[in-house]
């Protein structure tokens, strides 16, 4: 079971009227390392890890969702006061026609989230590494979009996210050293 | 084509002061062609984040004050990273 | 815009819910890789208790942090009023 919270985990201040920046922004809210793939990815791989690195993979996951809010948060603020006009040169024309100011699970491109972006090998370590790399995925992808804005409010949220992705790397490399540590069952016969 | 070493001075660009380097940064030179139509860029940039030197986390680590914390995105020091706006290739 | 939004009050206490929220969560991750980590813990059980008590005086004055019967409601219904996270 979830519970809301009616809160972000983070202030999200968006100080510039820069459109554009949301459709790249897009790209952390339904792209391939996004936050909507972080957070299925481990939901999913939780079912069938070992017992220790369970609790890890629900937490992340759950502060994912948490994230996914910031993003969005950020999308709508750039967005809902945007014209036609302003949201057609911002490179949203094509996303006004089929969902005018709606937030859509897609990436910076357009194209649409698919569960092909996420992996659970069933295999704790396989699946850990594939999660230590979307940490380091999603945290160049932050540095890009830092690049690309001069908003100091945005900026702000931006690299509290980026930051995160550290942390979340830092863990699952952690839980490898767990797993490879952990003689503790010894296989019965 | 250059193919002297790259100096602190080459590889700083931005003027970014040698005796305070991003410990973070590390930088390399692209190859340059004979017939690449663009102008070049000399020395490009990537990071090297915290966690790939922690190991696993000692317990006691120092920590941020709280609304320290949640500024820098971590409670602890030693896993900050430091990021700032950069140009593509940091020129 | 509602008077929630325009409260300076509304966003100092909603920030220091935040910051005791966001220790909360990094000693929790931590915890789950350092189950054995005493002094954490100890310090994850005292912010707990903090955050508690804060949250309820946030939900005193800015109604429910939570639903599903995870905090008390004055009439009318508080839960689906604005502002939303995102609004503000």
């Amino acid at each position: 079971m979830w519970i809301y919270e009616k809160k972000l985990q983070y202030p999200v201040r968006v100080g510039k009227c820069d459109v554009r920046m949301a459709k790249y922004l897009i790209e952390q809210y339904g792209g391939a390392d996004g936050e909507l793939a972080a957070a299925l990815r481990y939901m999913n791989q939780r079912y069938s890890i070992p017992d220790k690195i369970i609790g890890l993979l629900t937490d992340i996951s759950t502060e994912e969702l948490a994230h996914l809010e910031m993003i969005a948060t950020m999308v709508y603020k750039l967005t809902k006061d945007a014209t036609v006009e302003q949201l057609k040169e911002a490179g949203l024309g094509a996303h006004y026609a089929n969902h005018d100011s709606a937030l859509y699970y897609e990436n910076a491109g357009g194209v649409p989230w698919t569960a092909a972006y996420i992996q659970a090998k069933g295999d704790p370590i396989a699946d850990l590494y594939e999660d230590i790399a979307a940490e380091e995925k999603a945290r160049a992808t932050y540095q890009w979009l830092i690049n690309m804005t001069d908003d100091v409010d945005l900026m702000d949220s931006l690299k509290f996210l980026r930051e995160r992705e550290v942390v979340h790397s830092q863990r699952f490399r952690e839980a490898v050293e767990i797993l490879k540590e952990d003689r503790e069952y010894k296989r019965v016969f | 084509m250059s193919t002297q070493p790259l100096t602190s001075q080459a590889l700083n660009p931005q003027g970014i002061n040698p005796q305070l380097p991003n410990s973070e940064e590390r930088f390399y030179a692209p190859f340059r062609g004979p017939f690449d139509p663009c102008p070049p860029i000399l020395c490009k940039t990537y990071v090297v984040p915290p966690q790939l030197f922690l190991g696993f986390q000692p317990p006691n680590l120092p920590q941020f004050s709280l609304p320290e914390a949640l500024r820098f995105g971590t409670l602890w020091p030693a896993l900050f990273s430091p990021y700032s706006p950069q140009n593509r290739g940091g020129n | 815009m509602d008077t929630t939004s325009c409260d300076p009050r509304y966003y100092e206490l909603l920030e220091q819910l935040q910051t005791l929220d966001f220790a909360l969560v990094e000693l929790n991750l931590y915890l789950d890789t350092h189950p054995a980590d005493l002094r954490s813990i100890q310090q994850f059980n005292q912010l707990t208790q903090e955050r508690t008590r804060l949250a309820k005086q946030f939900q005193e004055l800015y109604g429910p942090l939570q639903n599903f019967g995870r905090a008390y409601s004055k009439c009318p219904w508080e839960w689906s009023q604005s502002p939303w996270p995102w609004q503000v």
